[in-house]
């Protein structure tokens, strides 16, 4: 991103950095670690979405065509550690890099040499768990999950993940830290935390929540390693250990992730809707005290996830009662995103569509989220598609549609250009039709009876996956349009005013240039 | 005046076959809910996902009915200019509250439902099931047809899973030997497995229980009338997790007690010819 470098004038000594590929090595400057960040996260979207597109050709038809069935377990397995670790969670940690600063008047982040460091490891695990396929034995095929004693069979392409995690919940850590600190320590003067903007309060949420559970995956992880190579018996009942235990602990993780990449979507929903109605976020404590209530209650619900792995009564009552709570502060934003919107003067740029396209999908997962809640529905529903159909319409048309917006929402401010509205309208309502065309029928699969993680299925459930995978061919090609639109906007967009959305509100805005200058807010700005 | 009332016959036309192709689609049943259920713990998910539906229906209506009203009415493209307000304690408390309530009314019914599933008290008849990779092995303990024991393997040819030959209507869901079970009688079924995770799950009897190797867990079915009820192992367990398929054969009891007694002297057969050697 040129176009913010060549703008950086009069700032100095500190604009005598390196050029060429050592500006982006040494560089400690947070738009460029965030711009690092988002092309990084773009790249592994990709890859990612070139093993779901293997997933979905295989599974175009019954029989086994392309994919023998331990290679389609690997692609299984890799599409999920990628898309989690290397796609959703990199792209909003770039999109706080980028924001986090301007949004609260401060001049770049906290620790801003650990913020090159914790950007650097990404390509290292990435290389590590792209490079596992070509080793012996190939990638790990344990599924994202790696349940043991599964994982514990597995070559040396699970040992090249377990090191991958490792790094990447190092690279998390450092991150949250970096973004606790900032926010609390450097915020300008007159911005109390009940004035920041949603944005900034739901990153500061995901980051505690990311510092509390990326400590108990490295164990997990760990743990796992010393089963599989230095004779412990944590997961192994033969040496006394329980296979179960090792659910426990990665859900002790895994669920309070699933809101780490919904947060801050949750975030950017609510800086979009308000800008595009042209009126003030309707429930602004409100919308922060649900925030911080779904975060606390995310740490008490693990084990809806093991329904089916055998529980006490009161265990299975207690996680299904926790996790129907979550449905109220929910329901409670959703409910906000709607009074903000009523009675407001919108507009429908590609943003304000992504931004409407989230909370109408999301919703749809939360229905479906609360029905897989209930313990006897959720005996039929476990490990079938109807879950990848829940997860994916949270993950895909939540957290990725909220990145969309985000995307096209700023894009302007960093690189001083506008993005092409035709075609920015033409990729939501492309993705919109394939995404539904994809996952919508998954649903119905799940109920019929089709479990997860199969290369080959009966032939009822034909028809369904056919249309599912020419859904999921035309979303996978959908998002080449978005790279289009990227690149011809940074390269070639029209000059971008200060202010191009003119309901926008917060300081990056209303005090900063287009494109914001390399350095920014070296005096901060008074809030009021 | 006649054409006003063709347009309003074609109307009623429309919408009557339209609520027909719906309740058609429905009845088809299988293809988009879940299974015709055969036990009363499956009856009781299925009805709960009908009810959860509607519930989920209406509160969508609801939501999003508000949601379009605003995005087709409240467009700066329509002149429409913006309100100011930002908050409303009293609104943000009933709308916090109802929801509550409308989970309450969800939890009851299912919280019996649990409390039901978990009961495996007093069966009329235990069978163990093992996990292994890649098929499952039975072993009846206790109740008619004791001491019965075999495996089960996917009996789908190869050359159906490599498209060499055309698939059967069974295809991947056929094994060699069912699990045979007497209609209404309550089984409990015992679980493990031999060297990885699975999980035995048969939709139409509402039953599915993950198979965890060193450990023993349970769960129990009665099969409401004779018939052969499909499932497939539901938790990844390797390279063949697909091909692992369950199918459980419900027999009338005079039937049962037939195939008990010509599986025990299959293998009092097997049996002495061992000792003979």
């Amino acid at each position: 991103m040129a176009a913010v470098h060549g703008d950086a004038h009069g700032h100095g000594h500190d604009d005598h950095h390196p050029s060429g590929i050592m500006r982006w090595v040494t560089t400690t400057n947070h738009k460029d670690i965030g711009t690092m960040y988002l092309w990084f996260s773009f790249a592994m979207f990709l890859v990612g979405g070139t093993l779901a597109m293997g997933i979905r050709a295989e599974l175009y038809q019954p029989g086994i065509q392309i994919l023998e069935p331990e290679l389609f377990n690997q692609f299984t397995t890799l599409h999920g550690l990628i898309m989690v670790f290397g796609a959703i969670m990199p792209a909003f940690v770039g999109f706080a890099n980028w924001q986090v600063p301007m949004m609260i008047g401060a001049p770049d982040m906290a620790f801003a040499r650990m913020n090159n460091w914790s950007f650097w490891l990404l390509p290292v695990a990435a290389t590590l768990l792209v490079g596992s396929f070509f080793v012996p034995g190939g990638a790990a095929a344990g599924g994202w999950t790696f349940y043991p004693p599964l994982s514990t069979q597995g070559g040396l392409g699970v040992d090249l993940m377990i090191f991958a995690v490792h790094i990447l919940g190092a690279s998390s850590i450092m991150g949250s830290i970096n973004i606790i600190t900032t926010i609390l320590n450097m915020r300008a003067p007159g911005m109390t935390l009940m004035k920041m903007p949603m944005f900034v309060w739901t990153w500061l949420i995901t980051a505690y929540l990311l510092v509390l559970v990326m400590p108990v995956l490295a164990g997990t992880v760990t743990m796992l390693l010393t089963d599989r190579h230095f004779g412990t018996s944590f997961f192994n009942a033969a040496g006394g250990g329980d296979p179960v235990m090792f659910q426990h602990i990665f859900w002790f993780f895994g669920h309070p992730e699933v809101y780490i990449m919904i947060l801050p979507s949750f975030g950017i929903v609510s800086e979009v809707i308000p800008t595009f109605s042209r009126k003030p976020l309707f429930g602004y404590s409100s919308m922060v005290y649900a925030t911080a209530s779904i975060a606390i209650l995310s740490c008490f619900v693990w084990a809806h996830h093991m329904f089916t792995a055998g529980m006490p009564t009161v265990g299975q009552l207690f996680f299904m009662y926790a996790t129907m709570l979550i449905a109220v502060p929910t329901g409670v934003k959703v409910f906000n995103w709607t009074a903000t919107m009523w009675r407001g003067s919108m507009t429908f740029e590609t943003p304000m569509l992504f931004s409407i396209g989230f909370i109408f999908l999301f919703v749809i997962g939360g229905f479906s989220g609360v029905i897989c809640a209930i313990v006897p529905i959720d005996i039929q529903v476990q490990d079938t598609y109807y879950v990848i159909a829940h997860f994916h319409y949270v993950l895909v048309s939540g957290s990725l549609f909220a990145l969309f917006a985000g995307a096209y929402y700023w894009i302007p401010k960093w690189t001083g250009r506008m993005y092409n509205e035709t075609l920015g309208k033409w990729h939501f309502w492309l993705s919109m039709f394939f995404f539904n065309l994809t996952f919508f029928v998954q649903h119905f699969l799940g109920l019929a009876g089709m479990p997860r993680r199969i290369p080959d299925y009966a032939l009822q459930f034909a028809d369904f996956n056919m249309i599912s995978s020419i859904g999921a061919f035309g979303f996978g090609t959908t998002q080449l349009l978005f790279l289009y639109i990227m690149i011809s906007c940074i390269r070639s967009g029209e000059k971008a005013p200060q202010k191009p959305w003119d309901g926008a509100t917060t300081l990056e805005w209303t005090h900063l240039p287009t494109p914001a200058p390399y350095h920014s807010f070296e005096k901060p700005p008074i809030v009021n | 005046m006649w054409g006003e009332n063709m347009r309003s016959k074609s109307v009623v036309t429309l919408a009557g076959v339209s609520a027909l192709a719906l309740y058609s689609s429905m009845a088809v049943g299988s293809k988009y809910n879940l299974p015709e259920p055969q036990s009363i713990i499956a009856k009781d998910i299925y009805d709960q996902h009908i009810w959860l539906m509607w519930i989920c229906l209406v509160i969508f209506i609801g939501v999003f009915g508000v949601m379009f009203y605003s995005v087709l009415k409240h467009r700066k493209s329509l002149g429409y200019k913006a309100a100011n307000f930002h908050h409303s304690t009293s609104v943000e408390i009933i709308w916090t509250v109802i929801p509550c309530l409308i989970l309450i009314v969800m939890a009851w019914p299912a919280t019996k439902t649990v409390i039901a599933m978990k009961d495996t008290s007093s069966p009329d008849m235990t069978i163990k099931a093992t996990g292994y990779q890649w098929m499952w092995g039975y072993e009846y303990l206790q109740g008619e047809g004791e001491g019965i024991s075999f495996y089960s393997k996917l009996s789908t040819p190869r050359a159906q899973i490599e498209n060499k030959a055309p698939k059967g209507e069974n295809y991947l869901l056929e094994v060699d030997n069912r699990v045979v079970v007497p209609v209404g009688k309550k089984v409990r079924v015992i679980l493990t497995a031999n060297d990885v995770l699975h999980a035995w799950w048969v939709p139409a009897l509402g039953i599915k229980q993950d198979a965890i190797p060193g450990f023993i867990r349970d769960t129990w079915f009665q099969a409401d009338a004779p018939g052969i009820y499909r499932g497939q192992c539901a938790e990844l367990c390797g390279k063949d997790h697909g091909f692992m398929p369950i199918v459980v054969e419900v027999m009338a009891a005079d039937d049962y007690a037939k195939w008990v007694a010509a599986q025990l002297s299959a293998s009092a057969v097997k049996t002495s010819m061992h000792t003979d050697k």
